[in-house]
Order: C-alpha cells, then structure tokens, then sequence
C-alpha cells in the first residue's frame, strides 16, 4: 500500500502560553476528500496551516508522501492552499494570478498558458483571464483562487474555509462543484470548515476537532450516525442526551445515549411499543415550525430532554402547533440509539 | 442627506469663503508674475515676461533651486528606506514598545519647526563638529528627513494594514522564495504608496524653511532660504514674485499626483 498523502504525528502548537493544538494523530489517504471540522478555535485551522508550512509545530511531524517535510518551507511543500479570503493578487489579472505558481517555477511560457487556461477551464471561467480580481464577484474569485492552486497539480489541496465568504445559494452550488471538481482531478483535497452540513455532504471522511484535538475520525455517516463522543454528537447535528437516572429509568442501563431527533416518533401516550423499540413518555413544551418538518421539544418525566424532528408528511405545522402541554410518547428504534464518551 | 435649500446656499458660501481666502492671494502672486508694474500696482498695467525671464537668468534662483532639489532628493531618499522598513516591522512584527515606535517615528511632523531646528543645530555642533562634519548639505538633509519619514511611513503602514500577510503567504504556498515574493507581490503592491510617500516627503523639503535655517551652514542656500532673503529687497521683488509663482504651479503637481497615488490603489492602476 502507498504511503498516506498527508501524516500527522503527535501534531502540537502553542502560541505562547495558548496550547492551539494538543497532540493529533491522522492519515488522510491519496485522492480522499476529507473535513477538518470543528468550532473556531479548535485547531483545525492551525493543522491546515502546520500542513501548508505556515506554522512550524511545537512538536510532532508532517509528511507529505511518505517524505517529512516539518521543517520545510511553505514554497518547498507540494501542498497549495485555498485561502479563506482568497488572497489573490489584486495588481495581476485572473490569468496572472493562475499563472503564478508556474512561472515562479520556471515553466515556459507557452506550457504555463495553456496550464492556466485549462485549469480556468475545468472552473467554468473562461473568457475572465483579463479581469482584475477586483472586477470579480465573491463565486468567480473563488474560482480563481481554486485554479491558481490546482494548475500546480500539488499532492494536496488545502482549503481553508473554502466556502465562508459565499452567500447560501452560491455555497450550495460550489459544494457540488468542489466535489466534481475532485473527482475529476484526482487530488487530495483537504478543507477545513465549522460547517457540519458542509462536511457531511462534501467529504469522504470527517475529523471533528475539538480544544486542539481530533474527537472522532470517521465517514459523515459514522460520525452523524455513531458519534464517539457528546461534543461529537452535540456539534454534529442536534445532541439528544439520555443519562444518568433517564438512562436507568427509560433504557435500563448505565451510562449517556444519544438519539438523532428524526429517528424519533412522536406518538400517543397509549400507542403501542414493540420489544424493538425504546420508548419514553414526557410533556410537549415547545412547538418549533421548520417549513417542511416540525420540531418538538419534549421534557421527558425521567428526566432531561429531546427534540424530536417529524416530517410534516400528513399534517402541516399549523396543525400540530397546538400540541404544545400534550402529553406524547416518544417512541425509536433500539439500533438508533447509542452510547456515547459524556 | 437632504439639506433645505438655505442651508444648502449656506454650506456653498461658506465653502467658496474658505477657498478664497487660501487661493486668491496664490491667484494674485501668480498674476502679479505677469504685471509690467514694478511696484505690483493693481489693477496691473501690462502684461510681461520680463520678470520670468529675469529669474530664469538669476544664478541665485538656479543655484538655490539645484541646492533644494538636492536637499529634496536626498531627505526623500532616506525617508523611503527608514519609512518602509519601520512601517513593515511596526505592522508585521509584535515587539517589546512598539506602539511607543510608532508615536515617536509620527511625533516629528508635530513638533515645532523651530525646536526641531534648535535641537539638531545643537546635537550638529557638538557631535558632528568635532569630527570635522560641519553645517552643510548632508545636516540639512539629515535634518529634513526627521519630518519626511512620517509621510512614507504613514503611507506604507496604511497599505500594508489594507493588504494584509495572505497575499504574501499565497505566494510562498505558490513556489516562490522570500526575494521573489518581494519582487513580483510585496513590491509591485508597495509601489504606488511608496510613490506617494515619496512626493509628499520631497514636497514637505522643498519647502521647508524653520529647519533649514539652523542645520544649513553658511554656504547652503535652499530656494526657500533665498527667497526668504531678497524678500524684502525692493528691485528683487519682482523676481521672488516669480519664483513663488512658478513653486506653486510646481508643488500642485507632486500633490496631485501623490492624493491620486494613494486614494486609488492597487487596484485603480
């Protein structure tokens, strides 16, 4: 088997007396698309940054193929980044700007060209190559600065942040993309993002990071579906927490468990349970209208809460909103239900 | 905002007030450049060139315009190297006082003119001298760029906050060593405020006449300095009366240049 793209071992940073990254193990194989997803301040930038040679490590390692690069300047790593705001050169056109990192590695000429244009190309800006970026819209620097990193052809594409600056719409849009984009290239992308959403939906597998360091490591389905850890099942969708005394009284054993809120029913106090459900009754304290769900808080009689997701399949919103004081029976399915690290 | 229209007709009067009372008098030098009147009786009898031209064939005009171009050159000169270097230290780097180097590298445009002046005069004799560096070219120059620094200073500290590290960053992730992302970003992104900087500061010498007179030793005559000495002689007023005129129309254009060069940007070019 080929050495992994990226490996971090025992990656630390400090700032001062700031411990940003306290120690993280991970091997991101060849051509995964992979998230480093997690609350700011949480480190997953500075890992980014640490890969790309901006940062140099307190302690632990980076390699890049197989080959340490940690004490190697950023223009000695085969990595290019992505920059949050883009970074792109405001005093050269778009074709300048995707150039760049050709000619400042000597490739000829007429070779660079038409690197730059097919790489404009493969991000749907043709005909740009004399905008100034500051005749661009936020979506089409976004792609220049996509470009300007993959003409390079680097082992790794670092993307910070990649779609922050984009309004909801364009950010749909460009995940789909992005997610083309690699396929077709066949280069490792790694991104670093806060958004859930955005990791589960773009990426191959997921790190969530947490006070510098890595909780879970996993597909977005493991990691949406088995979360490891509270912090892991609260920060990636909705935590629905059952401990303690709720745990004995409703599930019969010890320790934390977590439901997603669409796995769970809302039902009538007396409706039945099957020997492969879980069920726990409480009252309805808040009715939340989400357009094409609804949204039930329940305070459970054990103890705690849920929140309870329900498509509004048969009914509409308006016509559960009077539910609000009702007594339900919250009812689930025992596999969907899991311990978790508190 | 919309403004009634008393107020409006007041704001305008008030503006044209304002302005008047700067340029008219400029206007009247200038136009008095032109009078055929010795004695600058208005309204002016004729029209002439014959002050021009006597300016143009003074030695003392030239040589004293060469002396300050000179003075002018050398003060921006060393502005444009301290001003950038301490701009980039200030901005890019966390060091023990820095605020404190920032307010005394600016304090220098504030000071009085004559202080200044006193103080280098003073440090001039006592510590200069007595290597055998006396009052000359070289302390007006060093004493003119105390002031010139602030403006290149001040324009490269207010280009690098507007352009941040990631740029440069960009370009390391790009391939490209320290020397070429000076070279093809850091500089070609500086330019334009380093220009700016520049005319300002060589503007700000050209004219400066308080510390001037204590840092230029007898043979140093500057355009300011001479035309501050045949001011009050009657058969060179006519000629002082050009040379204003003709500094005027010359310090329009580095000032013009400079408010273009640093409202526009880099992105205007």
């Amino acid at each position: 088997m080929s050495d992994p793209a990226v490996r971090l071992c025992g990656l630390r940073k400090s700032f001062g007396g700031v411990h940003a990254v306290t120690g993280v193990d991970l091997d991101i194989a060849d051509g995964e698309f992979f998230a480093m997803l997690g609350p700011s301040g949480s480190g997953k930038t500075t890992v980014l940054r640490m890969i790309a040679g901006f940062e140099a490590p307190t302690s632990g390692t980076v390699e890049l193929g197989g080959a340490d690069v940690t004490r190697l300047a950023p223009f000695e790593r085969d990595v290019n980044t992505v920059f949050q705001d883009y970074a792109l050169f405001p005093h050269m056109d778009v074709l300048g700007n995707v150039e760049y990192g050709l000619r400042v590695k000597r490739v000829p000429r007429a070779e660079r060209r038409g690197r730059a244009l097919a790489a404009l190309a493969s991000v749907r800006l043709e005909g740009y190559e004399r905008r100034r970026p500051g005749q661009l819209s936020g979506g089409q620097r976004q792609r220049v600065a996509l470009a300007r990193a993959l003409v390079n052809r680097p082992r790794v594409l670092l993307l910070d942040e990649p779609l922050g600056a984009l309004d909801l719409k364009l950010r749909e849009e460009m995940q789909v993309e992005l997610k083309s984009i690699q396929r077709e290239v066949g280069i490792t992308f790694l991104f670093v993002t806060h958004d859930q959403e955005e990791a589960l939906t773009m990426s191959d597998r997921v790190a969530v990071f947490n006070e510098g360091r890595i909780e879970q490591v996993g597909t977005p389905a493991e990691v949406y579906e088995r979360p490891a850890t509270a912090f892991v099942a609260s920060f990636v969708g909705t935590s629905n927490l059952i401990s303690g005394e709720a745990a004995q009284a409703v599930l019969g054993k010890e320790g934390t468990f977590s439901v997603r809120p669409e796995k769970l029913r809302v039902a009538a106090l007396g409706d039945p349970v099957d020997g492969a459900e879980h069920s726990a009754t409480g009252t309805v304290s808040e009715v939340v209208y989400a357009g094409p769900a609804t949204r039930f808080v329940v305070e459970l009689d054990a103890g705690g809460r849920l929140i309870a997701l329900q498509q509004n399949l048969q009914v509409s919103s308006m016509d559960v909103t009077g539910l609000r004081g009702t007594r339900v029976r919250l009812v689930w399915q025992r596999r969907h239900e899991f311990a978790i690290v508190p | 905002m919309n403004l009634s229209r008393t107020a409006r007709a007041t704001l305008w009067a008030a503006l044209a007030g304002g302005l008047a009372v700067i340029y008219v008098p400029l206007l009247v030098v200038l136009l008095n450049s032109f009078n055929a009147d010795r004695t600058f009786g208005w309204p002016p009898t004729g029209f002439t060139l014959r002050w021009w031209a006597a300016a143009w064939n003074s030695t003392g005009v030239r040589d004293a315009l060469w002396t300050s171009v000179q003075a002018g050159l050398g003060a921006t000169a060393i502005a444009l190297v301290l001003g950038t270097m301490v701009a980039f230290a200030v901005q890019r780097y966390s060091f023990f006082g820095r605020d404190a180097v920032s307010l005394l590298i600016i304090l220098p445009i504030a000071l009085p003119g004559i202080v200044t002046g006193i103080a280098l005069n003073n440090a001039f004799r006592t510590v200069l001298e007595p290597f055998g560096v006396g009052l000359g070219m070289f302390t007006v120059v060093v004493g003119h760029a105390t002031f010139c620094v602030v403006t290149v200073y001040n324009n490269v500290l207010a280009r690098l906050r507007r352009l941040g590290a990631s740029v440069e960053e960009a370009s390391a992730d790009l391939g490209a060593d320290a020397f070429t992302t000076f070279r093809l970003v850091t500089f070609p992104m500086m330019r334009s405020a380093l220009l700016a900087g520049g005319l300002l500061a060589f503007a700000l010498s050209f004219d400066e006449i308080i510390v001037t007179t204590f840092t230029a030793g007898a043979g140093v005559k500057t355009l300011p300095l001479w035309i501050f000495e045949n001011l009050f002689r009657p058969n060179q007023a006519p000629v002082v009366n050009v040379v204003a005129a003709a500094l005027i129309v010359l310090s329009v254009v580095p000032i013009y240049l400079a408010q273009r060069l640093s409202g526009g940007g880099a992105s205007a070019r």
